[in-house]
């Protein structure tokens, strides 16, 4: 442990979330935010295992042309299964659900999520969306894409019905826990916790419930159509029927491209939480953070056609498309530059959150300018369904959403577990994830740009060496993933204690709870005096000398909040 | 923005009267905290109902417009004096579920139960005027989609219009949908007006009796917006 981790202060009491209760049916019927997290956190984690497994499988098929491991039609499920996987079951759910679910409480100085109780159907919903997902492994499979596009996914292959069930299920799981924190954030907060001292990642979190639970409801009648589609034959969407299968492609990407939101809005807060923490300097444009979140959620329901820009819409349509597109830029691009202003002349403290957080801002500015070059009508149209959109929106969601995920975890898991990870391990994984990336989607790119199309089964010789390239990439990735895993579960049984705050950050989750947190966070209710991001202050009350960028110097402690005063006696 | 307050704390009626009242819940400093949460989150549950429905509407839109003609045919084989009477008897299930949160508000706890009853008494009535015209519907063929093959006298014109299958789809998937929340609305108010018959609910809290009411209301709403839009225009 560095020693400035170590110096940071002194241990958890013995009693905390995790062993004031014993046994199984304590967790399944919990109603504690904090236990909820965690088994969204063990479920998530099987997810993308799985979904991770079959993308190594997807690319072992590919490292030749012609067939290598799997035939034509299960290489079709594949692809189809680990889409499905990863952007419904897994990034959807993802950091709002294990991170925001744990964390968002806490930073606002409230007991709990307003509706407990429906925090815990979420995860049984979801649980159930998953079991829907398997059946329709067992009947038959999907070989339609994650995209259902009708009228081929009316009539193929008998898992069909099964999924889009499952999605419409885990539909309601994202929707309950919008719900829960949109009026969490409105109605919960400690007193002096106004929405200018909201923490960044609740700006983030609040932007993605508003997402959530304004575009889910639309997938969800959408995946009722194509239900009774499939079932009835209601013509709504199959042309044979006098149905219009561009109309479900609007349907689809109403909620579809919103979701993109749902999955890097969450991404951005941890990135605004990890660089401030790591930079120890108050953030630039606090505001201008908050509100842009806001802004690429209204503007991500404006957007959707540019999805269809080749599918038959009006050439008016594809250019109002177009230009809205290009607008998003801007709110993503005061974000990045905020976050770059934070870091200047900031003490920067390279921990593993922190080599994520700066790999985030590598890979999602790769992601975000292959966005716009799609964007454009006349690129798009030559770019359209190649291994370019491939590599952009890998770029996006998993250079994205996964990185900021793995950065929040290590930046979180000390308050989490209770233990510290090894920071070398964690730092040579950061690394092998990052290069395994690159390798695995900067080629995708330039496949993508020569004309490789995306889902193909086969493809000319040309192509084979940088198939090959990024399968060798999926390789690297994946070694820095396992590695993950393997440290972090070595963490939970001989991890160090943690300390309350190692990271000398300034959020009430760090400097008013233990690590881990009582069952009911905090002893007494803090009375917020400050911004989430005040270092300044910390430096006066304990003289930082801003050498703690080498890890060598003292780490900084904000002091904590004060108590509010007691409303009353029988309220504990 | 910059003036918001954070939320109120217990008020001193609360403290003194009730040190800690049954219904509030341990995350909750006061029950108007609990209340107004309650009530936040039920607003935004029905925004997203409305969601739901308006991919419906949206279909329904882009077909009309595409072929106005074969839906103002199938329009009119569609029982106007039925859907009429069923729209009285939902808006008179939404004064009499009014009533129920306005007797709860007043403690008159027979008056309650009553009139949550009559709102009970009032959906059934719907379902069964809706079960009518269905029956009256599939008995000539009159199915949705592909099952579509209209026969008998009233009905037989229909199989030479082209696309009033579609307007029957969109007919069915509608008024089932709505029809399912009708269902749910009443195992709701059941349940409600079970809980009120064993006094759960006084004038300091009636929260689940509010944001039932509420709920039927959107139930309401929607037929109100279905009923024009399918059986007169």
């Amino acid at each position: 442990m560095d020693k400035a981790v170590q110096a940071a202060g002194a241990h958890a009491s013995d009693v905390n979330y995790l062993n004031h209760e014993t046994g199984l049916w304590s967790w399944l019927s919990t109603k504690d935010h904090k236990r909820i997290g965690i088994m969204y956190a063990i479920s998530l984690a099987l997810v993308f295992l799985i979904a991770g497994i079959l993308a190594l499988l997807v690319r072992a098929e590919l490292i030749g042309p012609g067939q290598t491991i799997m035939d034509a039609q299960t290489y079709n499920e594949a692809f189809t299964m680990h889409g499905i996987l990863m952007v419904f079951l897994f990034l959807v759910p993802s950091i709002p659900a294990i991170l925001g679910n744990f964390v968002l409480p806490i930073q606002l100085g409230a007991k709990d999520v307003a509706f407990p109780k429906l925090n815990l159907a979420s995860w049984y919903v979801y649980m159930v969306g998953a079991v829907f997902t398997m059946l329709a492994l067992v009947y038959g499979g999907v070989d339609t894409g994650w995209t259902f596009y009708t009228p081929y996914s009316a009539s193929t292959g008998g898992g069909v019905l099964w999924m889009t069930a499952a999605i419409f299920v885990t539909g309601f799981a994202s929707i309950f826990t919008g719900i829960n924190f949109i009026v969490t954030i409105h109605k919960m907060r400690a007193p002096g916790m106004t929405w200018n001292r909201l923490p960044l990642f609740v700006w983030g979190m609040y932007a993605t419930s508003i997402v959530q639970v304004l575009a889910t409801p639309v997938i969800g009648i959408t995946m009722i159509l194509l239900i009774l589609e499939r079932t009835l034959g209601i013509g709504i969407f199959d042309p044979a029927l006098g149905g219009d299968p561009v109309l479900f492609q609007h349907f689809f990407w109403f909620y579809s491209h919103p979701a993109v939101y749902i999955m890097i809005l969450p991404a951005f807060g941890i990135l605004s939480e990890l660089i401030a923490t790591f930079s120890r300097q108050r953030i630039f444009g606090y505001r201008a953070i908050a509100l842009s979140s806001v802004a690429i959620a209204m503007l991500g329901f404006l957007v959707w056609g540019h999805h269809m820009f080749v599918s038959g819409q009006s050439a008016v349509a594809a250019i109002v498309f177009s230009l809205i597109t290009y607008l998003i830029g801007i709110p993503s691009g005061i974000k990045v530059f905020n976050w770059v202003g934070t870091m200047y002349k900031g003490s920067i403290w390279l921990q593993t959150p922190m080599l994520y957080a700066l790999s985030f801002l590598f890979l999602f500015t790769i992601g975000g300018f292959t966005g716009i070059m799609v964007g454009v009508l006349a690129v798009d149209v030559h770019l359209h369904d190649t291994y370019y959109v491939v590599g952009h929106f890998h770029y996006v969601m998993m250079g994205g959403s996964v990185i900021a995920l793995l950065g929040g975890m290590h930046y979180w898991w000390p308050k989490i577990t209770g233990r510290m990870y090894n920071e070398t391990l964690a730092k040579i994984a950061a690394v092998l994830i990052f290069v395994g990336f690159n390798v695995t989607f900067f080629t995708q790119l330039v496949m993508g740009a020569q004309g490789m199309p995306r889902r193909y089964y086969d493809y000319v010789d040309k192509f084979t060496q940088l198939h090959q390239i990024s399968t060798v990439g999926s390789w690297i990735l994946a070694a820095g993933l396992f590695l993950v895993l393997g440290y972090g579960i070595w963490s939970l049984f001989n991890g160090e204690k943690a300390p309350a705050n190692p990271w000398g950050a300034a959020t009430l989750e760090w400097t008013n709870v233990s690590s881990p947190p009582d069952p009911h966070n905090f002893k007494r209710t803090p009375l917020v005096t400050r911004g989430p991001y005040d270092f300044h202050l910390a430096d006066e009350v304990f003289g930082g000398d801003g050498s703690a960028g080498d890890g060598s110097g003292d780490v900084r402690m904000p002091e904590p909040a004060p108590a509010a005063p007691e409303p009353a006696d029988g309220d504990k | 923005m910059a003036t918001e307050t954070a939320p109120a704390t217990t008020s001193a009626g609360d403290v003194h009267a009730h040190q800690h009242p049954p219904h509030l819940e341990h995350h909750f400093v006061s029950s108007e905290q609990q209340f107004d949460s309650a009530k936040l989150g039920m607003w935004i549950f029905l925004a997203t109902e409305i969601l739901l429905f308006s991919g419906m509407f949206v279909a329904y839109a882009v077909f009309r417009q595409w072929h106005p003609d074969a839906f103002l045919a199938a329009s009119n084989a569609l029982n106007w004096v039925m859907g009429g009477t069923n729209t009285v008897v939902l808006l008179t299930s939404s004064l009499t579920v009014a009533l129920s949160i306005h007797f709860a508000q007043k403690e008159e706890q027979r008056k309650m139960v009553w009139s949550l009853l009559a709102t009970l008494v009032l959906a059934g009535v719907f379902l069964v005027i809706k079960y009518f015209e269905y029956t009256a519907k599939f008995e000539h063929g009159v199915y949705p989609g592909s099952f579509f093959d209209p026969h008998g006298a009233h009905y037989a014109y229909l199989a030479d219009i082209p696309f009033a299958a579609q307007f029957f789809s969109i007919y069915f998937v509608m008024t089932g949908i709505h029809g399912v929340h009708v269902l749910i609305g009443m195992a709701l108010i059941g349940w409600i007006a079970w809980r009120a018959n064993r006094g759960d609910f006084s004038s300091e809290w009636y929260t689940p009796v509010e944001l039932t009411g509420l709920y039927w209301h959107l139930v309401d709403i929607i037929w109100i917006f279905l009923f024009p839009l399918l059986y007169l225009i």
